[in-house]
């Protein structure tokens, strides 16, 4: 009798003490979702979606605060990955399927105020104080933060022009046959 | 070629050759046009960067622009002239969109600038050789135009135990290859030897159709004693693919997602060889090739020997001009050549024809729905399903297609060419293939841009830190000289109190 109280009472013991020191050794920090889905936003912190930067838009996704339709830049491409990696369907109606876009700067309206390099969150933008601005194609993510800075219209959103590089074959027009 | 091998190939077409209309024609060179617009993106990498402006005057040979990073061919004048616009021209592409291109206005005198050619080309090095193919601005002249001294160095690096030289040929109409070994068997001969010393491979293979037995003669009587061998390979399409044409000679096959030097074998085509004896030899830089010009609406289809940067419309006007209205204009071969949007676009160093193909040629039946019978499937000489890849790609799964193997696709056509729906299979894959790489370029894109929010971030951090920093100094500076001050007036009166 006293034997099988005294083991039983070790063995919960030890098992006890096994969970709470791997509680505090394996504690998992944060959510893990919420690092993969912000490895698929843009990380360009734009705010477009109404959350602080990237990481708050990842944490209320998986938080399910969030739609999946949430990142305007992301474009259809992201909606689709997202709903695939939170396991949701996808309401793709109110996406628009925007091309590939970059701003520009219309030089002669460009004012050299500096506002739109100063708010640029991937530092896209190169000028000067009374000098033309002009952007780095290959840096801009068509946030849309310095045409809300620019005082005089001077920035566009366009199309990233397409090239002998980048050009491929659209794809084949077929109706209902094939 | 035994009956063995043959059934060791996959798939494979036989369309209609058409090779007559201009295989009898010997080279003959095209008049000097009066302009000549010559591209500075000829090859696969990096486009060359012009290092004339406009006015210059320039000899036939002189580099006009540079070759620029590791995968690039520079580019050289195809006549004597004046430099007359350095600016963008339509380029000789389905798009149509324009590509930076020099225009030379030729003064007619066509004169080479003084070439010193090497006394013996064969006492070059390895290294030398390749250098002096890299500095001709050598590229693939099968079709792909691969910058060659940049294969040339890659294989030397990688080991070779087999060259093989391509002179398969088997698109239908062109015959620029079976003419060029026809006409300059020798000076073909003499190439493959720098290519073999230059990579130093213990065996040579050329592959020749046995479509092309004039071909197959001449480049055997050239051949005799060099330890190069001539092997005549079935007439199928597409032999001329490197994959097929190694298989064909070797028995080997290249790994998917592989290269041929994964296996030992390094393949140039036979116009190529010809460019290398021509840069070694004489000094003279690649600014000439052979170009077909064929197809049902050519007047006269010949072979042109063509200075690089003529436009189209001027070979076919040597041509007699069209007897028939071209439906569709081609540069390459029907199979896997491109559309041409303008005739003027010019020819460039990968250009093997031009054609001019009437409607009846050309054919445009509407497609119709897939009906499972898998004769693709048959043709394709990769192994692949082409009629599954489609349907995924058609509903806009492209990861199920690449799953299929589409990425080992060699886009050869084989299999829209058989299909009895007519369905556009490989516009579809093309489409895909393009779609897949615009989507890697995007991540690639959106990882760089990644690291500049965040080094912004962090620089944000730091000036916002430095900020405070600086503030929290500047007030403690204040209030010891404010301290100090006020220790001083302290003095001060009390000096003042002592004294009264």
């Amino acid at each position: 009798m006293i034997a099988a109280i005294a083991s039983l009472t070790t063995l919960g013991l030890m098992l006890g003490l096994g969970l709470g020191v791997a509680a505090r050794k394996l504690k998992v920090e944060g959510n893990p979702l919420v690092a993969e889905l912000e490895s698929m936003l843009p990380g360009s912190q734009c705010g477009q979606c109404g959350y602080p930067g990237c990481t708050g838009a990842a944490q209320a996704l998986a938080d399910g605060n969030a739609p999946v339709t949430l990142c305007p830049p992301g474009g259809r491409d992201l909606v689709v990955q997202l709903a695939a990696k939170m396991g949701v369907e996808a309401d793709l109606s109110g996406v628009k399927d925007t091309v590939p876009s970059i701003a520009e700067v219309r030089e002669e309206l460009c004012i050299g105020c500096t506002r739109c390099f100063k708010v640029c969150p991937t530092d896209a933008i190169l000028g000067a104080s009374k000098h033309i601005h002009s952007v780095f194609r290959e840096a801009c993510t068509a946030c849309g933060k310095c045409v809300d800075a620019c005082p005089t219209e001077a920035i566009l959103m366009l199309p990233v022009p397409v090239t002998l590089q980048t050009w491929y074959w659209q794809r084949p027009v077929m109706g209902a046959a094939a | 070629m035994n009956l063995l091998s043959r059934l060791k190939l996959r798939g494979g077409v036989h369309p209609v050759g058409r090779k007559e209309l201009s295989a009898e024609a010997p080279i003959c060179a095209l008049p000097l046009p009066e302009r000549l617009f010559i591209s500075l993106q000829q090859h696969i990498g990096a486009p060359a960067s012009a290092t004339v402006s406009v006015g210059d005057k320039v000899l036939k040979g002189q580099l006009i622009a540079g070759s620029q990073g590791m995968i690039s061919a520079p580019v050289h004048a195809a006549t004597s002239g004046r430099v007359v616009a350095v600016g963008d021209y339509p380029a000789p592409h389905p798009s149509g969109l324009p590509v930076p291109t020099i225009t030379i206005e030729a003064d007619g005198d066509d004169r080479w600038l003084d070439f010193d050619p090497p006394a013996d080309p064969m006492a070059l090095s390895p290294e030398e050789i390749a250098t002096r193919v890299g500095a001709a601005g050598i590229v693939g002249l099968g079709g792909a135009a691969f910058p060659s001294a940049v294969k040339l160095n890659l294989s030397r690096k990688s080991g070779v135990t087999t060259l093989i030289m391509n002179g398969g040929e088997c698109e239908p109409y062109l015959t620029c290859d079976d003419r060029l070994m026809r006409d300059h068997p020798g000076a073909v001969i003499a190439g493959i030897l720098l290519i073999q010393r230059a990579v130093a491979a213990p065996q040579v293979l050329v592959g020749i159709e046995d479509n092309k037995p004039e071909a197959i003669a001449a480049m055997r009587a050239a051949a005799a004693g060099t330890g190069v061998q001539i092997v005549p390979v079935p007439s199928m399409y597409p032999m001329g693919s490197e994959k097929q044409l190694i298989q064909a000679l070797t028995g080997k096959e290249i790994p998917a997602g592989g290269r041929a030097a994964d296996i030992g074998v390094l393949v140039h085509n036979v116009g190529t060889a010809y460019a290398v004896h021509e840069a070694l030899a004489f000094g003279r830089p690649l600014v000439r090739r052979i170009v077909t010009v064929s197809g049902g609406a050519v007047t006269v289809p010949r072979n042109l020997e063509v200075l690089i940067g003529t436009p189209a419309q001027a070979l076919f006007d040597f041509c007699g001009g069209y007897k028939d209205v071209p439906a569709r204009l081609v540069m390459g071969g029907p199979m896997m050549g491109q559309e041409m949007t303008n005739p003027n676009v010019p020819v460039i160093k990968g250009t093997s024809g031009v054609l001019a193909l009437t409607n009846q040629e050309i054919g445009r039946p509407s497609p119709a729905p897939c009906i499972r019978c898998s004769t693709c499937v048959r043709a394709c000489p990769v192994g692949l399903l082409p009629l599954e890849m489609a349907a995924h790609i058609r509903i806009g799964d492209l990861g199920a297609a690449v799953d299929l193997g589409l990425k080992d696709c060699i886009a050869c056509g084989s299999c829209s060419y058989v299909c009895p729906a007519h369905i556009p299979l490989v516009h579809y894959f093309n489409y895909a293939k393009g779609d897949l790489s615009a989507k890697e370029r995007a991540k690639l894109k959106q990882e760089a841009t990644k690291k500049l929010a965040e080094a912004r971030n962090e620089r944000m951090d730091r000036i916002a830190r430095d900020r405070a920093e600086a503030a929290r100094l500047r007030a403690v500076k204040k209030a010891a000289q404010e301290a100090a001050k006020k220790a001083a007036a302290e003095a001060k009166s009390q000096a003042t109190e002592v004294a009264a």
